[in-house]
């Protein structure tokens, strides 16, 4: 259970909540006031933890993978870092769900030096709030080390470096091989070639194309997917950013595309979670799934493990298959770590195949950023995957992460699961609520 | 409320002056000892209710990103139009809202009356049933998910099961049909309901005193009219906090909807609409903090009503 800490985060519906999170929320509000004058002061200068002057010999670092796996990972690359430095890196371990929602405060208060995060709109954000330091020197030296997707997904909207990407995950199409050889299947290239395998399944009594959308998050990687399929990777990043209207054909057009989809998906998704979908591809009871490839996860057994392959969304109507979603984690450096240059050789050690080497050495679920890093232990599956992500032209990082999450969370999540149940969509909603959301920001 | 404190010990001393030591007897300590007795109560209510309540209502008329104090825009009544308006799990919310509300007042409240009714007949084993009909009560959020799972799964659920239609395509999906799962999260609440109204009522069934219920008999008042023309209205003080924590718990309602699919797809509720907008990623400080406004404004109409009519009369009576 180390994979994707967002999926899990969010799985886990079920988690820890009570009332006083509640009060502590409207509360906050009090609390963000009283407090916000001092902790300004903390920014301004040196703050207290960590050193902050330069060629200081000890690192902070706010990890958020507070999952045992990625925590050891973490660990292992910290102390090579020391050995090989001698710098000393100290890590505060955050549940994450904590970590992300209360970056907001953590980045105001004195945030460590170096942190975990990921790509995307999110890290675009913080960086054009000047709460992030740029790196452009720490490319200079690891820039070499990543693909041209990889760089412009670090990129801030100032076109300035600000991510340090350690590992990723595609999103795809999953399968079992053996259903596939025993009733002929083969895999598409093309969105046709998709529907008409989707309508060879279901004569074949099978759930062509599994899906679950109980926990909102899931439905929009077929969103993302369609989106950039049809109206090119560009439009989609304009569109999660708001950029361009929601009010427009091309969007409706997207649903309209997928409506074609939807009566080959599995049509109790609402009522299900990614796990319930997993167990109908082990059961060989549905044809295929687009998930993260944290869905391998879900596969103890060696023999289903090994079953399993992938293919990348097919071909529609632009760009080919250039474009791939796959989430990247890694590190961002704090406006207060942008002032020890131990951090930032920290960052660049991390973006070396070395770095990312002992990394992968104690968490190999993900797929390593770095171009040298060593595939030699990687699964058939996994060197798969890591080809496909090499080879992609452009990274999109999933609409949570590409959008607001406001928007994700509260616009997104109850259009798709209506659109999920019958149908349709109001796509002139869907721009008055974006609007007023990215207003607020 | 503090200043109040401070003031009246010493108005009260000039006006019983000449009535002989009992005030004066008030001595310096004892002033601080009292200051701080409501002083401190005071203060705490100050800090955690009071202001962030009035804060909560001023970000209601504001954009902010939740950043910098900078960032806090002033926005109008804009946040209300957008929720009225552009919201579209907003009217949903309350309509699921009132229907809570008609559901606990009509069916869970008047079972929990019933089920206190019964075991307040000394038959054998109450304190057992007691125990049992109280459990959900006390029951944690993560668990309840999981009991409620176990009966709604709809491959494994145990009512599915029951219908026969278990692994069939004609399985009902209690918790995924938007149609049906509103009614499978009200059943849950009444079960916890029900078992929290029945404590309550049996306390006070116990605090009849039994000479009423031995006159009626006397009068030739068979056991229904005994109830209720005697007993019932003899428990008006717990009739009115049932049905304040009726009305508050159809408002607040949201730890059920909470852990079946957070609130959305036919499960809305204002409460957890607050959620959504004030905790975590999705945050919109503005439409949060209006939308937890609406829902205390409509909280404050009926519980103002029905204390202000409970102790009027008491003061009457």
């Amino acid at each position: 259970m180390t994979m994707h800490e967002d999926a899990l985060r969010r799985a886990s519906s079920q988690g820890g909540w009570d009332r006083r999170t509640l009060l502590k929320t409207f509360g906050a509000g009090a609390l963000a006031i009283a407090g916000v004058p001092s902790l300004a002061a903390c920014t301004g200068g040196s703050g207290p933890s960590g050193g902050a002057s330069s060629g200081s010999k000890t690192v902070s670092f706010g990890s958020g993978s507070s999952d045992e796996v990625p925590k050891n990972a973490y660990k292992a690359v910290t102390d090579a870092f020391t050995k090989k430095s001698g710098v000393t890196v100290n890590t505060n371990v955050v549940p994450h769900n904590d970590f992300q929602n209360k970056i907001n405060t953590y980045l105001q208060g004195s945030p460590d030096d170096t942190f975990t995060w990921f790509a995307g709109y999110r890290m675009q954000y913080y960086a054009g709030k000047g709460l992030l330091a740029p790196i452009d020197d720490v490319w200079e030296k690891i820039g070499g080390n990543y693909s041209e997707a990889m760089k412009k997904a670090s990129t801030g909207a100032d076109g300035k470096m600000y991510f340090v990407p350690n590992y990723n995950y595609p999103w795809g199409f999953f399968y079992r091989k053996s259903l596939w050889t025993e009733k002929g299947y083969e895999v598409p290239a093309t969105f046709d070639a998709l529907t008409a395998l989707a309508k060879k399944m279901q004569a074949d009594g099978l759930i062509p194309i599994e899906f679950a959308d109980k926990d909102g998050w899931p439905a929009m990687g077929t969103f993302d997917y369609l989106n950039m399929r049809l109206n090119g990777y560009q439009f989609h990043m304009d569109l999660t950013a708001h950029k361009e209207s929601w009010d427009q054909k091309k969007v409706s057009d997207v649903f309209d595309t997928w409506k074609a989809l939807l009566p080959f998906q599995n049509p109790n998704a609402l009522g299900m979670t990614w796990q319930d979908s997993a167990k109908n591809l082990e059961n060989k009871k549905s044809g295929m799934y687009l998930l993260g490839s944290f869905l391998t996860q879900q596969y103890t057994d060696k023999t289903v493990a090994d079953d399993i392959d992938f293919f990348p969304f097919p071909e529609l109507a632009m760009e080919g298959r250039d474009a791939v979603e796959a989430p990247i984690d890694g590190l961002l450096l704090s406006k207060k770590g942008g002032e020890n240059q131990s951090a930032r050789d920290f960052l660049a050690y991390l973006g070396t195949p070395e770095g990312q080497d002992v990394y992968a050495s104690v968490d190999g679920s993900n797929i390593a950023a770095a171009k040298g890093a060593d595939t030699s232990k990687f699964s058939p599956l996994s060197k798969k995957m890591a080809d496909v992500i090499a080879n992609a032209k452009s990274i999109s990082q999933f609409f949570d992460r590409d959008a607001l999450p406001a928007m994700a969370n509260n616009v997104m999540i109850p259009a798709l699961q209506s659109f999920i149940k019958d149908g349709s969509v109001d796509v002139k909603n869907l721009e008055a609520q974006a609007k007023s959301l990215y207003a607020a920001q | 409320m503090s200043t109040l404190s401070k003031t009246s010990p010493r108005g009260a001393r000039r006006t019983a002056a000449p009535r002989a030591g009992r005030v004066r007897r008030l001595s310096r300590r004892d002033k601080w000892v009292l200051s701080l007795m409501v002083g401190l109560p005071t203060l705490i209510q100050l800090v955690l209710v009071w202001i962030p309540t009035l804060l909560s209502a001023a970000l209601s008329f504001t954009r902010w990103n939740g950043l910098s104090l900078d960032d806090i825009k002033p926005a109008g009544l804009s946040n209300y139009q957008f929720i009225a308006e552009n919201y579209p799990p907003f009217w949903p919310a309350v309509q699921h809202n009132v229907l809570w509300l008609v559901f606990l007042a009509v069916i869970a409240t008047p079972l929990g009356l019933l089920l206190a009714i019964l075991l307040d007949q000394n038959i054998r084993g109450t304190k057992i049933y007691q125990s049992i009909f109280f459990t959900p009560v006390m029951l944690s959020l993560a668990l309840i998910g999981v009991i409620w799972q176990l009966f709604y799964n709809r491959d494994s659920g145990l009512l599915n099961f029951l219908l026969g239609t278990a692994g069939t395509p004609h399985a009902v999906d209690w918790f995924g049909d938007s149609g049906v799962n509103i009614w499978a999260a009200l059943i849950a609440a009444t079960w916890r309901h029900a078992g929290y109204v029945m404590i309550l009522y049996l306390a006070g069934l116990k605090g009849v005193d039994p000479t009423l219920r031995e006159a009626a008999q006397i009068d030739g008042a068979n056991a229904v009219q005994t109830f209720f023309r005697v007993i019932f209205p003899a428990m008006r003080p717990v009739n009115v906090i049932i049905i304040v924590i009726t009305v508050i718990e159809s408002l607040r309602a949201f730890d059920i909807v909470y852990v079946i699919n957070r609130g959305t797809n036919g499960l809305e509720l204002i409460s957890a609409l607050v959620i959504q907008n004030l905790v975590g990623e999705g945050q919109v400080i503005g439409v949060g903090s209006a939308l937890a406004v609406i829902l205390l404004v409509i909280s404050l109409v009926p519980i103002t009503f029905y204390l202000s009519r409970a102790f009027g009369k008491d003061k009457e009576a």
